[in-house]
């Protein structure tokens, strides 16, 4: 009897103060490089903080977020004492030290399965990036901010793009997935740009016009955790 | 020789691997691409890497691309040989390691393949400098070693205070930057300058950049 009493008034001291989040993000969920890692964080499990970033009044530029952030860029990320940037390695980050929570074979559960998973992050990073950056910027941002779009460049970078799935079509028609058979760190890195890219633009078809290309970005644009990211960017614009 | 990587020495992709495989002090067999004459973009090269670039690489069946996931995995594999290249202390000390590894990736890369890409490259093809771009590049670049400079000011190395990957993978392009007439962009910061002189003296960076001659 008096042990559940004390379980109880415990449980209510608990509610009253929650333990503060030690994961905090700072960024717009609608920057592709904050929703690689809250796609992450989301498919880890992994209780977080999105702290807002006001980039229109160069928030991300003032002394005070430069110390967490010295290329003044977003995401900036905490966890307790731990200060990171570059999304990509805050996604490994989190993988590492939340390994047994959520998605566990997210960075792959053996060194090989690492290393083609860090193979395709790598792809993602110097081939499709560049080209798909330039493009979301061009397509789905340009038009917004009242930014007078570059044709050439559009043209160049779409070019670019189109050889890149390619290989891609001939991976995705040998696996399910970019590194192996399970969804991982590889293919969610791909899911931000894509997603403006399909959506946002007139372009999409680059994608959904490919068998292979397109079932992919069918399957993993569909997980629950993206799905949350998507309605996290409705919400705040 | 079970490691064998597909490239050569003047491509700074392949170098990149060639230096992590020389500071582990493990035997590797260099496999010639003949590039001229475009067999990268065909089979069989095509598949070790699809996208038809250099370098591939093979240690016995395990076959990798990407130079920067090629020297993770023999950082990882061969942790216990030679250096450890990628803090693997602990998870914090790593993490910091992987962030200027992406920082490398990322920031650094782009501008300095661009000025590469003028100064160097163009001219070996007889195709024009375009001293706009260098101009703009040098820019960019500069204001990413700004941030260098203040990060090596805190600690000697971009990982921390040991030599890691995160260093190492600047060196490839760093060899042939600092060859050409803007290397001053390197030397007048002071703690650039010295972080560029000590990693540019250890043997292993000193016996690859020997073979790197355009």
């Amino acid at each position: 009897m008096v042990e559940s009493v004390t379980r109880r008034s415990t449980d209510r001291q608990d509610q009253k103060f929650p333990m503060a989040t030690p994961v905090k993000v700072y960024g717009p969920p609608m920057s592709t490089a904050v929703s690689r890692v809250l796609a992450c964080l989301l498919e880890k499990d992994v209780q977080f903080q999105l702290i807002p970033v006001n980039m229109f009044k160069g928030e991300h530029k003032s002394p005070d977020f430069l110390k967490i952030q010295p290329f003044g860029q977003v995401p900036a990320f905490q966890d307790e004492s731990t200060s990171l940037f570059e999304s990509r390695s805050i996604c490994r980050y989190l993988c590492e030290k939340y390994a047994e929570k959520g998605n566990t074979g997210l960075y792959g559960t053996n060194p090989l399965a690492k290393a083609s998973i860090d193979q395709w992050l790598e792809a993602e990073g110097q081939s499709f990036n560049p080209p798909s950056s330039v493009l979301v910027f061009q397509l789905a941002f340009a038009p917004r901010m009242k930014i007078k779009q570059d044709q050439a460049v559009i043209n160049e970078n779409e070019q670019k793009l189109a050889k890149v799935l390619e290989v891609y079509e001939k991976r995705l028609g040998e696996s399910r997935f970019l590194a192996g058979d399970e969804f991982s760190l590889a293919d969610l890195s791909h899911l931000p740009n894509t997603h403006y890219l399909v959506n946002a633009s007139d372009r999409g078809e680059l994608f959904t016009f490919k068998k292979n290309v397109g079932r992919w970005w069918g399957e993993i644009s569909s997980r629950d955790s993206w799905k949350k990211v998507v309605e996290m960017q409705k919400q705040t614009t | 020789m079970a490691i064998k990587v597909h490239g050569y020495a003047m491509s700074t992709c392949t170098a990149r691997v060639l230096l992590c495989l020389s500071e582990k002090g493990l035997e590797y067999e260099v496999v010639p691409v003949d590039v001229a004459n475009g067999a990268h973009k065909q089979q069989p090269y095509l598949s070790l890497n699809p996208f038809g670039q250099i370098p591939a690489f093979e240690d016995g069946d395990v076959k990798i691309f990407e130079s920067r996931a090629i020297s993770k995995y023999l950082a990882r594999k061969y942790k216990d040989t030679g250096i450890d290249l990628l803090g693997s202390s602990s998870l914090t000390v790593s993490t910091i390691v992987d962030t200027w590894m992406e920082v490398e990736s990322h920031q650094f890369n782009s501008p300095m393949q661009a000025i590469i890409r003028q100064m160097i490259v163009n001219p070996i093809f007889g195709i024009a400098t375009d001293e706009k771009i260098i101009e703009t590049e040098l820019e960019k670049l500069g204001k990413v070693l700004d941030v260098y400079e203040e990060r090596l000011s805190k600690c000697k190395y971009l990982g921390g205070d040991f030599y890691s990957l995160a260093d190492l993978h600047h060196i490839p392009y760093l060899v042939y930057f600092m060859r050409t007439p803007k290397s001053s962009v390197i030397t007048s910061r002071p703690h650039v300058s010295a972080w560029w002189n000590d990693i540019s003296s250890r043997p292993a960076t000193v016996k690859v950049a020997e073979t790197m001659k355009v």
